[in-house]
């Protein structure tokens, strides 16, 4: 019945240390690319939900009105020391419930790993006149950006802070190396002049999985929502302000 | 070297199977556990910022 035993040769085994090599190879990349980011990303949503749970001390807050007064003049706060995150990061397009911690400064290891999204050091507050720039990462880590290249033109991005909401509107992307600092000046890519816009600046990896170049994507501001008048409407009840307290 | 192992599982073709799938299981559940996430800080190294 059974076959002739068969010798274990040393290329025998050499041949299949490398195909287990490789199939573990394999299962690492879609590990990274299919279940830890989405394992990470949740960690990191539930990060910001707490975060935002903590600002509203566990209350529900009402959606503002839509004939809310003019809030005037949106709060700047002062820059947070490095990793401490200081804000939420809310993009409606990139999913319901898309939230995201976003932490001083953009250190691998301290912030982009850790908290998801960066602030770029240097670069103005969110609601400041001149320019807040973000980081995150495309791939790996959460993967907080992978889906930034679905903006569309006037797309809601709302930043949380203590104080309240800031609404930026997306505008427009721009694809550069990553030397190209330029897109952090206060009016990007015109270093020296005198800004009179509020701009919100997203960067991350471009294209998807490789580190090549950068996608940058600006907003505008448009208002902001005090935090006693209530939250922005189109988020107020949304998933992505809900926490673990409901 | 694998067909050395599977000359080795005791039984008849059916527990050898499950022997199989529980190994397979047990080396899958420990890379993920702990062997993917100890190797990711080596491999992943993209920046998403803009620098000079």
């Amino acid at each position: 019945m059974r076959r002739t035993r068969r010798r274990v040769s040393i290329i025998g085994v050499l041949g299949e240390l490398f195909i287990t090599a490789g199939v573990l190879v394999l299962l690492f990349l879609g590990w990274q690319v299919w279940i830890n980011d989405r394992v990470v990303g949740n960690e990191q949503k539930q990060e910001a939900q707490a975060l935002s749970n903590s600002w509203d001390k566990g209350e529900a807050v009402p959606p503002a009105t839509v004939d809310r007064a003019d809030p005037g003049e949106p709060v700047v706060a002062a820059a947070p020391a490095n990793a401490v995150v200081f804000a939420t990061l809310i993009i409606p397009r990139l999913g319901a419930d898309y939230t995201r911690p976003v932490a001083e400064g953009v250190g691998l290891v301290d912030v982009l790993n850790k908290h998801s999204v960066g602030h770029y050091p240097g670069t103005q507050m969110p609601g400041a006149v001149g320019n807040a720039a973000f980081a995150a990462h495309r791939t790996g880590w959460g993967a907080s950006f992978f889906d930034i290249d679905k903006l569309q033109l006037g797309d809601s991005i709302y930043v949380e802070t203590p104080d309240g909401w800031y609404r930026y509107v997306f505008r427009s992307f721009e694809y550069v190396r990553a030397s190209g600092v330029g897109v952090l000046a206060p009016v990007p890519q015109a270093p020296g002049a005198t800004s009179t816009d509020r701009i919100l600046t997203l960067t991350s990896c471009n294209p998807v999985y490789t580190a090549d170049e950068r996608i940058i994507a600006y907003s505008v501001y448009d208002t902001w929502y005090p935090r006693a008048g209530g939250a922005p409407p189109e988020i107020a009840s949304s998933p992505a302000m809900a926490g673990a307290a409901g | 070297m694998y067909m050395a192992l599977w000359r080795i599982l005791p039984g008849p073709l059916w527990l050898r199977l499950f022997i199989v799938l529980v190994l397979v299981a047990a080396v899958l559940s420990a890379l993920v556990l702990w062997v993917f996430p100890a190797v990711l800080p080596f491999v992943s190294t993209q920046d998403a910022t803009v620098q000079q």
